[in-house]
């Protein structure tokens, strides 16, 4: 660095310097540190975008699916005394004390979220039908001002005598508790506080788990059915004649999801154009038409439909790029159609089909409308048992926790297809 | 310099003019279920109310439940300022604490001074929510396709005698009920039965019988359609619809009365409602002895006033009787069961699961 040529345009130090004087090294610092703040600013919009939209709200369903503090709100002095009985006989007076205190406060304070209709809600998800005895027992305390309590709560209701449901109450208290996720599948606390299987007529998680996963791998296996001569099709005519063909696929690839399956509806109904057709042919009497909508049928029917384009465009964009001249040179070489239909055609279209059957079986996993207007009885999937939780049960904490093991699925099912397949063999076209 | 200076003061002077005028003109939402419903409600409350005071009124639909209340309270942003709630949610929100408290002394008396809490019937005035309605669900069938018609709750379970399909609301409130009626069960003591296992099991049996013959609906305006298409010969519905449907379109629907379950509709203000006091206003006006019988000669839902009973003349414009077609005149009063809400409120979170588990097989 001692060149006479750069003698000016150095410091004392040696180093070198810019036009201004400052050292290169500590301006070019000050670029690149400015390009990269530059990069990030213009990725904040969508960094921002997916903390809002994406990392909250799951970590919040996460978060709800162990954590239910509507126990500890409304009875916070009982909360943190029951946690010493060792849940033989009934709890001490002292905590009948703090109970019967807690409820009369809670009833007066009235505060959203911490009076004794939350805790009553909380218990009778645990022990259900015990809900009007905490409204009616708390509406009675009011007149308790002194003790001893124990027999003043067993004289307003002798179920206040039951140690299960103070086994439930020392339970419930505990703001994080496995008990969603127990009852999403179909498991539930008997009165000893020991876990059992719900009894059978009240199961409905896990098998309709199972009949998510096995219409949705259904639906799968028949969108590629469809799709694959569909876009071998699209792929080998010549530009002009596919271009039409690709307008008939993506027209209801726009067309809104409602009126989709609104459209489904009118078709298959008993008194609609299939049964119609049917009916007309004479392949059915006007008096047996056939039930294709309301049950698994329409439910598979639609969403096919729905989620056809899903299969046809990642097949038809690695199709457009396998040369024809390897299928003609591989029957040149003596191979049947089937063995360079299977050799050489189809593990180029490998990745494409791969994309499909990924995104097609995960859009399925977790659809909603079409089923819930189209699945009548028996075609409903796990979403909407978790819709109906969060819409009309209001509970939340199952909701999330059914949404949270469909989460799990969903992430296990891409670990095994990566394992399988490979996730760099994808292409979305 | 001058001209900035006046324009700025008149725009000044103009805005608060206007936000003066909106103050005065207050806008309450007011939330309730649709369709011949809310016209009903349009007609004998909200347009009276706006004639007299000036104020607007936003009307907005839903479909029942809490959800929106719950979402609405606890994120602390209310924009419904009054809602038409049934009872078991009614109570429920109020128990949680989602709804402000209706001091019932404050509602207006009856025309001859009867106080309104003597006024209005047994039951309809509760801690946060008070009655405008006694509705019902019943079951109708189109007579011009069944000559000899159904007369009684288990005609609607018999397949054999009425063959054919049966619409009825997706979920076991109030199914059981019914099954229970139809199975020979005392309309008095459906609910001690329906409190033990065994009268439980005894309603699903019941229901299993017809299962295979089921249309389920959701929405309330879906069963009169059901029947109007032809898809069902029966059907359970709200007992208004159905009227709605012979006395506007001339459908030739027959409702039976038996084993009819009774509920209420009751306004509620969720809590922290930016406009309570005005909601409260529009409350205690819509549950006057006069509007509810107004509402009567829309719909044929009953008053939860007892002075309102007399004035239910005939229903609008056309010459039909509306005490007959009430829920509450006494002939269809023969065997009819009181929607129990706390026996729901205890069993309903239970009840739908086995529903939904006994549907799903």
């Amino acid at each position: 660095m001692t060149d006479v040529a750069f003698k000016d345009q150095m410091n004392e130090a040696g180093e070198l310097l810019t036009a201004d004087g400052v050292p290169l090294k500590q301006k070019l610092a000050i670029t690149t540190r400015r390009a990269r703040m530059r990069a990030l600013l213009l990725t904040a919009p969508l960094i921002i975008f997916l903390v809002v939209s994406f990392v909250i709200p799951i970590g919040q369903m996460l978060f709800r699916s162990v954590y239910n503090a509507a126990g500890s709100n409304v009875l916070p002095n009982f909360a943190v005394s029951i946690q010493d009985w060792d849940e033989q006989g009934l709890p001490t007076e002292q905590m009948f004390e703090d109970f019967v205190k807690d409820m009369q406060l809670a009833r007066k304070n009235r505060i959203t979220g911490k009076t004794v209709g939350n805790l009553a809600t909380r218990v009778n998800y645990e022990i259900p039908g015990t809900r009007s005895l905490f409204t009616k027992s708390s509406r009675k305390l009011s007149k308790v001002t002194e003790g001893p309590y124990k027999e003043a709560l067993i004289k307003i209701d002798k179920k206040w005598n039951d140690p299960g449901l103070w086994i439930a109450l020392k339970r419930v208290t505990k703001d994080i508790t496995p008990y969603f996720y127990l009852a999403a599948l179909d498991y539930k606390y008997d009165e000893k506080g020991d876990i059992v299987a719900a009894d059978e007529l009240y199961q409905i998680y896990v098998s309709n788990f199972w009949k998510t996963l096995r219409l949705s791998a259904t639906i799968t296996f028949i969108t590629i059915l469809l799709a694959y001569p569909v876009s071998y099709l699209l792929s080998t005519l010549p530009l002009r004649t596919s271009n039409m063909l690709m307008i008939l696929v993506l027209l209801p690839f726009w067309t809104s999801l409602l009126v989709r399956t609104t459209a489904w509806i009118a078709i298959l109904q008993t008194e609609g154009m299939a049964n119609d057709i049917l009916v007309f042919i004479g392949i059915i009497g006007d008096d047996n038409r056939v039930q294709m909508i309301y049950n698994q049928t329409g439910t598979i029917i639609a969403m096919v439909h729905i989620l056809l384009p899903f299969m046809i465009l990642p097949l038809f964009s690695v199709m457009k790029t396998i040369p024809p001249s390897y299928m003609r040179a591989a029957r040149s070489m003596g191979a049947t159609p089937f063995t360079a239909f299977r050799r050489i055609y189809l593990p180029q279209t490998l990745p494409g089909l791969a994309a499909g059957t990924l995104l097609v079986f995960i859009l399925a996993i977790g659809f909603y409308i079409t089923p819930a207007l189209v699945g009548g009885e028996d075609g409903l999937l796990i979403s909407n048992l978790i819709a109906y939780h969060i819409q009309k049960s209001l509970n939340w904490s199952l909701g999330a926790a059914l949404g949270t093991i469909l989460l799990i699925i969903v992430l296990v099912l891409y670990w095994l297809y990566n394992k399988l397949v490979g996730i760099d063999k994808l292409s979305f076209g | 310099m001058k001209i900035t200076k006046f324009l700025a003061s008149t725009v000044l002077g103009a805005g608060l003019l206007l936000g003066a005028a909106v103050a005065n003109a207050g806008e309450i939402t007011v939330v309730s279920w649709g369709g011949a419903y809310t016209k009903s409600q349009v007609e004998a409350y909200h347009k009276p109310w706006i004639a007299k005071t000036g104020n607007s009124i936003k009307s907005e639909d839903y479909s029942g439940g809490t959800a929106e209340i719950k979402a609405q309270v606890e994120a602390g942003n209310v924009t419904w300022d009054l809602v038409d709630l049934e009872l078991s949610d009614a109570v429920r929100a109020c128990d949680e604490g989602l709804l402000e408290t209706i001091d019932a002394s404050t509602l207006p008396p009856a025309p001859d001074g009867t106080p309104a809490t003597e006024d209005f019937l047994p039951g309809t005035l509760h801690d946060c929510a008070v009655a405008n309605i006694v509705w019902s669900t019943i079951f109708a069938y189109d007579k011009s396709k069944i000559a000899n018609g159904p007369t009684t709750m288990a005609d609607f379970f018999d397949l054999k005698k009425f063959p054919g399909k049966r619409g009825m609301r997706k979920g076991p409130k109030p199914n059981l009920e019914f099954a229970l009626i139809a199975d020979g069960v005392p309309a008095a003591d459906v609910y001690k039965v329906l409190a033990t296992p065994e009268g439980v099991d005894r309603a699903f049996a019941k229901l299993s019988t017809i299962k295979d013959s089921v249309i389920w609906w959701e929405a309330g305006a879906q069963p009169p359609q059901l029947l109007a298409d032809g898809e069902v010969i029966m059907t359970t519905a709200y007992n208004g619809r159905i009227f709605n449907a012979v006395a506007n379109e001339d459908k030739p629907f027959e409702i039976v009365w038996d084993g009819q379950i009774l509920d209420l509709d009751l306004w509620a203000i969720p809590k922290g409602s930016k406009n309570k006091e005005l909601a409260m206003d529009f409350l205690r006006f819509s549950t006057a002895t006069e509007q509810l019988a107004k509402q009567a000669s829309y719909i044929s839902y009953g008053p939860a006033r007892k002075s309102s009973g007399p004035l239910v003349g005939k229903f609008n414009g056309k010459d039909i009787d509306m005490g007959p077609q009430m829920p509450t005149a006494p002939a269809n009063l023969k065997n009819a069961v009181q929607n129990d809400f706390e026996f729901w409120a205890d069993n309903q979170d239970q009840l739908n699961e086995r529903f939904n588990a006994w549907l799903a097989k």
